[in-house]
């Protein structure tokens, strides 16, 4: 060594690997408008697509004209049913086991379902056409309500399944039923019920809403005649799931289907699954010989491609009259819509709601799932959370404040009490999950520290006493949520979509010069990846993230994977990195040896280097090695360096948080104001805490829309109201509160890294902080649980009923 | 459809063109100049991924006609930066205070942002809060875009910058 040798600090620091605040590497292009987004693309001879959709929730099709259309200069078809039945392309296979419409054969089912499907050469042109087909239909019986879908006159939804008994999880109960599902001890959770000291039962609802990316989603077709190979360029968090179902369904070999998804601009679980705009894009440009463009806008996005939650959670919770949890019962009635298309691992119709029991040492579960179809459109996506997991979360969360309610117990007391402890890890939960690692306790309490909790409980007593004299119309709540999410599936044993074992995968490839190109089988849709698994390989080989470009979306080059929803990235494709880099660096290390003549055991690793043990001034750099690697092998050892691997979890990870909310509740005029919001996050392992402290901002600003105005309502017929932004609540900076963000660090003891994912975190325990905030406004004066969302109106109806308008 | 003639200056550059008289501004950008940086996220003027700037005032590009343009002076996300490359203060503070993730509102954001900065060289949070109340992100939940646009603001007006984000 000698002066010129940079320190330690200065080597790490040039690496700009995990732990670091690396600025953003995809940023370079967005911020000069340079992103390559799907709507980007223009080739040559392309034509677009548009949708003639139903007016009507629930009606026969007569019969369907497309003449005028045709006549529309411009117009090159019009497809419908009919031309897609004789393909056997008229229905498609939902990631749940049912199948969707493409287009509506013999009757639609929802409102704005796709009925004919329009190519042109120009898109106002097709837009235009979209109106000219003109459709005769019978209207039908509608169902909207849920709880009426089973009753015995209801109307028939599905003809196309009605006979069926067995649906794709077992027996159906009823003609609109979709499936039942059932975890834990049924007698002894009944047996914790009847010997129970106290009990409290509520129908917790989760009101339906959409993941509402700014960009929508859409696609580019393009089938070439003479090789016989189709390309798809679209919105897909999942290509290679896509590129597999598209090769089922036409019959196109998987290799001749070239599958890309470009730049995506927000996806939260709304471009997981298939949609009829990509098969009918597809079929048309097989047909026309043409790429076809489709690009849905924001009404059919809110209005037809997958919505999320419509759960409606009947909850009970047993306790001792200390707070002492004994039992939990939980039966939930989930409204599919029309299809059941949700996005969970096929063996899991109701995700993994049985995260249900959260962060408490519950001895005793049981719960139960019915899926029922109702004449809305089709979805059930996991927006922004891993599947169903907001749902459980809130319901959990809720429930446990309204034991503390009916207890007179403080509800962040009555969660320290039930907390699993720090030494039950791995803890196995009563609905079957093995809790990975955490520390809940220490989280809640360094939360409530900062907040200084009890100073607040204080503050709102006066607060509630200066209310009762008259002096304020204000009533101040405080939101206490602790939640454990289950993110990263997951090992294969029990995850796969649709026969596919759901791993993850990261292919690396060091170039002579040290450069390297890696690729993964994720998709990244602003969570940075091209950012964050280049500091995985920084810190794992010792070269400059810099120096590494970070490919994914095409299923061409990236090796198979599953792609990025429930917070999965991290946990399979961040652990694949890893363990491919491990591979990379063994080899390096033979050569290393034999570049040093030592035995490899007599090297160390340091920073970006091996070492002589003892000698540390006898070195060979990753970068002199990835040279030595494609120049001077040694004897028996291939040339080159990279690696592939394919890392199947041994199980999820469980990462968890404290949120703390406090409220102003202006009763006269229903307006809550977030006075603030405090958040604790435990990821494990933090590989760039600029970019998780991001996606906390983002997950809570989406709870914050979710639980404060975000509905897509339905009325008596089926009409869906408001599906644009005039209604749809969208948070801008004005509403949007301001985040305090702050992390203990419990590494899961599974993962190569010791990281847990965390993009949905903040969704799954923002939503109901804020619930419980808005509810623990009004308990002092005997509500026990209103429903979301808290919006202005409801919250003033909420105030109305409890007589404060005098 | 017959066509009308335009002729307007799109970042600094003279463009004749014929667009059909129902040509959104947005497509005539998108489709016509290659613009793409504009995006499209709603249809009703909303959430302002659309924005550009015409004659000193930001507009929503998928609400008016590129007709409406005509004669008028445009400056999209691609003429931010100075010729040889350098970025605008504001595409560096977006950068560097993370102030993006999915990038898709990022264009229409810092166009906005732009103007305000034009507008109200120094502003407060909640100035900045409301200026840019007409253009949404699902991404970041703002605290960040607040950050990189006072970061701006001081870049641009000599002052000292902001401590990076915590």
């Amino acid at each position: 060594m000698n002066d010129q040798t940079p320190s330690k600090e200065e080597r790490t620091e040039r690496l700009q690997g995990m732990g670091c605040k690396r600025k953003r590497v995809e940023d370079v292009r967005f911020v000069q408008g340079k992103g390559n987004y799907v709507d980007d693309m223009k080739l040559p001879g392309m034509l677009y697509g548009d949708f003639t959709r139903s007016p009507y929730a629930h009606a026969r099709i007569k019969k369907i004209d497309g003449t005028a259309a045709k006549a529309l200069p411009g117009v090159i078809a019009v497809l419908t049913a009919a031309d897609l039945k004789p393909l056997s392309l008229h229905y498609m296979p939902t990631l749940a086991g049912d199948v969707a419409a493409v287009l509506a054969e013999e009757k639609v089912l929802y409102q704005n379902q796709e009925v004919a499907f329009i190519i042109a050469d120009d898109r106002y042109v097709a837009a235009d056409a979209a109106d000219l087909v003109e459709v005769e239909y019978e209207e039908l019986p509608v169902l909207v309500d849920p709880f009426k879908a089973m009753a015995p006159d209801a109307p028939v939804l599905r003809e196309d399944i009605k006979d069926k008994t067995d649906g794709a999880h077992g027996k159906r109960k009823h003609y609109n039923h979709v499936f039942s599902w059932e975890i834990g001890d049924r007698e002894a959770t009944d047996a914790a019920f009847k010997k129970a000291e106290v009990s409290i039962k509520e129908l917790i609802s989760y009101q339906r809403v959409h993941p509402c990316p700014l960009e929508t989603c859409q696609c580019v077709a393009s089938f070439d005649k003479i090789k016989g190979e189709l390309t798809v360029w679209g919105t897909f968090q999942a290509p290679h799931v896509i590129r597999t179902v598209a090769s089922l369904i036409s019959k196109i070999p998987e290799h001749k289907i070239h599958v890309i998804a470009p730049d995506i601009g927000g996806g939260f679980g709304n471009k997981v699954g298939a949609y009829p705009g990509y098969i009918c894009a597809i079929v048309a440009s097989i047909v026309t010989g043409q790429p076809v463009k489709w690009v849905e806008d924001r009404i059919e996005n809110l209005s037809t491609t997958s919505f999320a939650r419509d759960y409606h959670m009947t909850t009970e919770i047993a306790a001792t009259k200390d707070g002492k949890v004994t039992g939990l019962r939980v039966h939930v009635l989930a409204d599919h819509g029309a299809f059941d298309a949700c996005a969970d691992p096929s063996k899991w119709p109701a995700g993994f709601f049985n995260i249900v029991t959260g962060s408490y040492d519950f001895p005793v579960a049981h719960c139960a799932v019915d899926g029922v179809y109702t004449n809305k459109a089709p979805g059930g996506v996991a927006y922004r959370c891993s599947f169903r997991v907001t749902e459980a979360a809130y319901c959990i969360e809720r429930a446990m404040d309204i034991l503390a309610q009916k207890l007179n117990m403080d509800p962040a007391e009555l969660r320290m009490k039930n907390l699993v402890r720090k030494e039950q890890f791995p803890y196995q939960s009563a609905l079957g999950w093995e809790y990975d690692s955490g520390d809940y306790h220490t989280a809640l309490q360094k939360a409530m520290d900062t907040v200084s909790y009890k100073k607040l409980r204080e503050e709102q007593k006066q607060e509630q006493e200066a209310f009762k004299k008259g002096k304020t119309r204000e009533l101040m709540g405080i939101g206490v949520a602790f939640f454990t999410e289950i993110v990263g599936a997951g090992p294969s044993r029990n995850c796969d979509i649709l026969g596919i074992a759901m791993f993850d995968s990261a292919e690396i490839r060091i170039h002579p010069t040290g450069a390297v190109t890696a690729r993964m089988g994720t998709k990244s849709q602003g969570q940075g990846h091209e950012t964050t698994y280049a500091q995985i390989i920084a810190t794992e080989l010792g070269l400059p993230a810099d120096d590494i470009m970070i490919e994914e979306g095409n299923t061409d080059t990236a090796p198979y994977g599953l792609g990025t929803y429930g917070s999965r990235s991290t946990p399979t494709a961040g652990a694949a990195t890893a363990m491919a880099a491990r591979k990379i660096k063994a080899k390096a290390q033979m050569i290393a040896a034999d570049l040093l003549e030592v035995s490899e055991y007599d090297l160390e690793w340091e920073i970006d280097r091996f070492r002589v043990k003892g000698n540390p001034e006898r070195f060979k750099t990753m970068k002199e090695l990835a040279w030595a690697a494609y120049n001077r092998v040694p004897k028996g050892l291939e040339p080159g360096l990279e690696a592939v691997n394919y890392y199947d979890p041994p199980n999820m990870t469980y990462p968890f948080g404290a949120y703390i909310c406090v409220v102003d509740v202006d009763v006269d005029t229903g307006v809550t104001k977030v006075r603030r919001f405090y958040a604790l996050d435990d990821c494990g392992t933090r590989i760039n805490p600029m970019i998780i402290e991001g996606q906390v901002h983002g997950g809570l600003t989406e709870a914050f829309g979710i639980a404060m105005g975000q509905e897509i309502r339905y009325d008596e017929m089926g009409n869906v109201t408001g599906p644009t932004f005039m209604d749809y609540f969208m948070p801008t900076a004005v509403e949007t509160p301001k985040w305090e963000t702050d992390w203990t660090v419990t590494p899961s003891p599974h993962h190569p890294i010791g990281a847990k994912g965390v993009g949905e975190s903040p969704n799954v325990g923002g939503v109901p902080c804020f619930a419980n905030a808005v509810n623990d406004a009004f308990k002092f004066l005997g509500s026990t649980h209103i429903a979301m969302p808290h919006d202005h109106w409801r919250t003033w109806t909420v105030a109305d009923k409890l007589g404060l308008h005098g | 459809m017959a066509k009308s003639p335009i002729n307007l200056k799109v970042n600094g550059k003279t463009v004749e063109a014929l667009v059909e008289p129902r040509t959104l501004l947005i497509h005539f950008l998108r489709e016509q100049l290659n613009l793409t940086g504009p995006h499209i996220g709603c249809d009703t003027s909303h959430c302002g991924a659309c924005t550009v700037d015409l004659d000193g005032k930001s507009v929503k590009s998928c609400t008016m006609f590129a007709v409406q343009a005509d004669g008028g002076d445009v400056l999209t996300i691609e003429g931010m930066a100075a010729a040889d490359g350098t970025l605008h203060a504001l595409q560096e503070g977006f950068r560097e205070m993370h102030g993006l993730q999915c990038g898709f509102c990022t264009p229409g954001m810092i166009v906005r942002a732009h103007r305000l900065l034009k507008e109200n060289p120094n502003p407060s949070e909640d100035e900045v809060r409301q200026g840019i109340s007409g253009n949404l992100c699902r991404c970041t939940g703002y605290q960040n875009i607040v950050k990189a646009i006072q970061y701006a603001a001081a870049k641009l007006s000599g002052g000292a910058l902001k401590e990076a984000a915590e």
